[in-house]
């Protein structure tokens, strides 16, 4: 099966999406701009639907570039649940903005671009879906028009582009190297190559997937890009770009020889600077979402540890680990950004007082998810860092496990500096603050009243508050619930073991 | 039957947490479902001493439903002789604390749900036969254990306690996860079972790898213990936590760190426990002199509580090593079962002076002893109950403490014989301190204001503390009761340490 358009449906279904909510965007009424969220919203849960329907045939199409696997399906799943929950988290900022249609469009390219990346068994097919996946997340960063949008943006623009010219770099060296871009002439080609060269290529590759994933060293654009976006936005920076990335860097090291260049120890480093860095300056953050953006660089250490013993015989299976880690770290994230989506006017930490007095469903969602961060049982993230622990040790890098383990506990504290003021009674001045904000939008986070008149469901379902705080619940909801159901999670992946 | 017994206390949180429960009803939901996991752990005593349902590995109850295959572990919960006493104390303290709690007036509903969420993960955790789902419970109790102190103390320094706690308990978990992820790799298969692991110990032979396992799974299980030198988070945890909170604190979760040493650290790696049995001796007995020395210098009659607790656990500790020293077999039994009744005669002794210790903090506003005095004249009941729990816990005969305390230092003297001696010296301190506490609390004229505002033990009060001295002396007089259940446990557990 060669060349099968119908089996790039999910990824077609996302792009037809973005080209008609682009076109609805430019020709409706601005208040009418909902019409391309809708639209965004329908292409992606027709994207799930289609995937459903697809699975994992496990083969190849269009000569070996696009490979259809377990790794495939978890993204094709992941990214569109996750980028569902970014556009309804978003809803509050969106809603009625001159550019609402726009955010949509760009969620829709940026995710089909990711699972491109995912699933691209080919250098050159990698480098496209790279620039697929990037060039959205530039605007994204800037949507929301203001200076430190603009700055964040410039930022990631930047950086995107340096790694993006490496990445270019690394697969002509590979491809120079090998004589094709397929991975599994590589496989086969590589372990005769030069390690000098060999090593520079798949170290210039490896710097434009780990810019996307947001690692050390290329991480610089995460703090400012994330505090200064908006807040759906910075959702959407911090845990979709990482699915495809990882996943891609995932099967890139597969076709790695296990001599001459010792790639794991380099991701093993990594991982452990990753981890480490990412905490240390989380430590004094004050703002939720600058604290979120480093947590995010430190969670990628953990997730990076189970690329490191891919391809190993390690248990259980690194790529199952990386799955559910993936899939458990995006909803803990997105619950969290959820919160201070429904929270606008609570800037730093400190202004999460009286949170739990005056939205207990929301400081649930809150502790669940930012315990799950921490990997407290038994949310998703716990079984994810579990599962990444037993087969980063099993492959032989305790050493690294006992680093993961130092820098959890180490990551305990910030997260407890924001989830302590939440349970503090509001001083007088915030309360006065957040009555005021309260009236202004009544509904904000609200739980859903039933109506003393027959309408009233109905606008409630059109309030984009209630969108927020309906994202943040099933946000917290699945973080932990990916806990105990993570076999579903992990047995979805075995097919791309090789 | 175990399940029902294990997450009945969490379904009802969750009905209290979701549904708008009016507080006395939730207060009252509390006290029914604590004795509902009393009565079905007496059935469960029952039932095993009839010996139903025993499986061929030794375990009673058993339940093994597939959790995560690819990581080879499953929910897999059972009861034998180590884990029935404690399940069942469970029951009985955290019912203490439903009835102390009846007059909850803070926040009453979430502080119910915050008791049953507990409870659960504390039967979960005694009952556990695979590694996650005992880290499961085990982490999860240090959640509970910090919203409590951190939403219900009292000080202005309730924060940074609970931080505290949560931060140097958290490190023992992760030590413990690293154990275990240690005792998976080298088993082979993988797997996390405790059963299975205890069949087959792995890590057998020569190799750093095994002593460094023992060290990381020894070193969480200290820090919840707690002994010398991780004890530091207990006094600021116990002093700002409600009195309630400390009861279950001190009667409950410190046995997770001492089970885990008989559930896990013991049988599934016996060769480094027998190599390594003088070191826990020897934080044992320091725990035993440096609990008590501390104690006797606190003026604060719960830190005084507190600090009692290192002392009582440095026995176990003790006698749970010299089970590992090679000797006499039936000295050996004797120690592990001693420390197995140290384990429910503490839980009950420490949980009744903590609910004492709330009382004259509510009476009087301050646990400075040095402000009282002369309370036995205005408040009788509450002295004479006070004097029952501090003769209970310096180990006088008639009660639990005295079972327990002689059957570790008679199990311990044979194979360990210059550390037995030296502990018995903390018998003595243990002694002066309580005695002296009390003289300064019940004896002499009032010392301040005070001591005249404290009234006597309200009946509700009465009914959360005397049964559990009660079950102390019930111990005391007729120990075959709990030990019927706890020698052939203790004998197996020898059995396995000394392949």
């Amino acid at each position: 099966m060669h060349a099968d358009p119908a089996a790039f449906t999910p990824e077609l279904i996302l792009l037809a999406g973005a080209v008609a909510a682009l076109l609805t965007g430019a020709f409706v009424p601005r208040r009418r701009q909902w019409t391309a969220q809708l639209i965004a919203a329908a292409a992606l849960a027709g994207s799930l639907a289609a995937t459903g329907t697809i699975g994992a045939p496990g083969d190849t199409v269009y000569a070996g570039s696009y490979t259809l696997d377990g790794a495939t399906l978890a993204a094709r799943l992941i990214v569109p649940a996750a980028a569902l929950l970014t556009l309804a988290l978003a809803a509050r900022r969106t809603r009625g903005d001159a550019r609402e249609a726009e955010f949509a469009v760009l969620v829709l390219l940026a995710s089909a671009g990711t699972i491109l990346l995912a699933g691209s068994s080919d250098l050159l097919l990698l480098a496209v879906a790279y620039l697929l996946a990037s060039i959205p997340l530039y605007a994204l960063a800037g949507w929301g028009r203001d200076r430190r949008g603009a700055e964040g943006a410039l930022k990631i623009y930047l950086l995107g582009v340096l790694a993006g010219i490496l990445l270019l770099l690394g697969v002509a060296i590979l491809y120079g190297l090998a004589g094709s871009t397929n991975y599994t002439e590589l496989a086969a080609q590589l372990p005769h190559a030069p390690p000098a060269a060999l090593g520079a290529g798949l170290v210039a590759v490896l710097a434009g997937l780990l810019f996307k994933a947001g690692a050390v060293p290329v991480h610089f654009w995460v703090p400012d890009a994330v505090q200064g976006a908006t807040v759906g936005a910075g959702a959407f920076l911090t845990t979709i770009p990482k699915i495809g990335a990882l996943l891609a860097l995932y099967r890139l090291v597969l076709t790695m020889p296990g001599d001459g260049v010792n790639w794991r120890l380099l991701l093993a480093i990594i991982a452990a600077a990753s981890m480490t860095l990412g905490n240390l300056a989380a430590f004094r953050q004050n703002s939720p979402t600058r604290l979120l953006a480093y947590s995010t660089i430190s969670q990628v250490g953990y997730l990076l540890m189970a690329i490191v013993v891919a391809g190993t015989a390690a248990r259980p299976a690194p790529l199952a680990a990386l799955v559910l880690y993936l899939a458990a770290y995006a909803a803990a994230n997105l619950g969290a950004f959820a919160v201070v989506a429904a929270q606008p006017h609570r800037a730093t930490l400190a202004d999460y007082r009286g949170l739990a007095r005056a939205h207990p469903a929301l400081v649930a969602v809150l502790v669940v998810c930012l315990l799950a961060l921490v990997g407290t049982p038994p949310t998703g993230v716990f079984t994810g860092k579990l599962t990444v622990f037993s087969t980063a040790w099993d492959g032989g890098f305790a050493w690294l496990v006992v680093i993961a383990a130092i820098n959890t506990v180490a990551s305990l504290y910030y997260y407890l500096r924001w989830i302590a003021p939440a349970f503090t009674p509001a001083t007088p001045t915030p309360t006065a603050e957040d009555g005021r904000a309260g009236a202004a939008e009544p509904a904000a986070g609200q739980p859903v009243r039933k109506g003393s008149t027959r309408r009233a469901p109905l606008r409630a379902l059109t309030h984009p508050a209630h969108w927020v705080t309906a994202s943040a619940v099933i946000a917290g909801l699945a973080a932990l619930l990916l806990g105990p159901a993570a076999d579903i999670v992990m047995t979805m992946a075995p097919g791309a073991q090789p | 039957m175990m399940p029902v017994l294990i997450f009945l206390p969490a379904a009802v949180a969750a009905v209290l947490l979701l549904a708008r429960v009016p507080d006395r009803a939730a207060l009252l939901a509390w006290l029914g479902t604590s004795l509902a996991t009393v009565g079905i752990s007496v059935g469960l005593w029952a039932a095993y001493l009839a010996g139903a349902r025993k499986g061929a590995d030794g375990f009673a109850f058993e339940v093994k439903v597939p959790w995560i295959p690819g990581v080879g572990s499953s929910f897999h919960v059972g009861v034998d002789g180590l884990s029935l006493p404690l399940l069942a104390l469970t029951a009985v303290v955290f019912t203490a604390c439903a009835v102390y709690s009846l007059r909850q007036g803070q926040r009453p509903r979430s502080y119910a749900a915050l008791f049953l969420a507990l409870q659960t993960t504390s039967l979960g955790l005694f009952a556990a036969l695979d590694l996650i789902v005992f880290f499961v419970f085990f982490d999860l109790s240090i959640v509970g254990m910090y919203f409590i102190i951190a939403g219900w103390g009292h000080g202005p320094g309730r924060r940074r306690s609970a931080l505290l706690f949560f931060l140097y308990t958290f490190v023992g978990s992760l030590a413990l996860l690293l154990g275990f992820i240690g005792l998976y790799v080298a088993s082979d298969p993988h797997t996390f079972d405790i059963v299975a692991l205890a069949a087959h110990p792995p890590l057998t032979g020569p190799g750093p790898a095994g002593p460094l396992v023992l060290a990381a799974i020894a070193l969480g299980l200290a820090i919840k213990t707690p002994t010398v030198p991780f004890h530091t988070w207990l006094p600021p945890a116990h002093t700002d936590a409600p009195a309630a909170g400390s009861a279950v604190l001190a009667g409950i979760l410190l046995k997770m760190g001492t089970f885990g040493f008989v559930r896990i650290a013991m049988p599934l790696l016996p060769e480094q426990w027998r190599a390594y049995a003088w070191v826990f001796i020897g934080v044992g007995v320091a725990s035993v002199l440096y609990g008590a020395l501390v104690a006797l210098a606190q003026h604060n009659f719960k830190r005084l509580v507190a600090f009692t607790s290192v002392n009582h656990m440095g026995y176990i500790l003790l006698a749970l090593g010299a089970a590992g020293l090679l000797g006499d077999d039936k000295a050996r039994e004797v120690a592990v079962s001693g420390a197995m009744v140290q384990m429910v005669s503490h839980g009950l002794i420490t949980a009744a002076l903590f609910l004492l210790a709330g009382v004259l903090l509510d009476r009087g506003g301050s646990y400075d002893m040095n402000r009282y005095g002369g309370l036995a004249a205005v408040a009788p009941r509450f002295a004479a109950v006070t004097a029952v729990a501090a003769f209970a816990s310096l180990g006088l005969p008639g009660f639990s403490g005295f079972i327990a305390e002689f059957q570790i230092l008679a199990g311990s003297l044979g194979p360990a014989t210059p550390a037995a001696a030296v502990a018995a010296l903390g018998i003595v301190l243990t002694a002066a301190l309580m005695l002296w506490a009390l003289h300064r609390l019940f004896l002499g004229a009032p010392r301040s204001q005070l001591a005249t505002t404290v009234t006597d033990l309200r009946p509700r009060e009465l009914w959360a503390i005397v049964p559990l001295l009660a079950g102390s002396v019930l111990i005391g007089l007729y120990p075959q009761s709990l030990l019927d259940v706890i020698t052939p446990a203790a004998h197996t557990l020898i059995t396995m340490v000394g392949r």
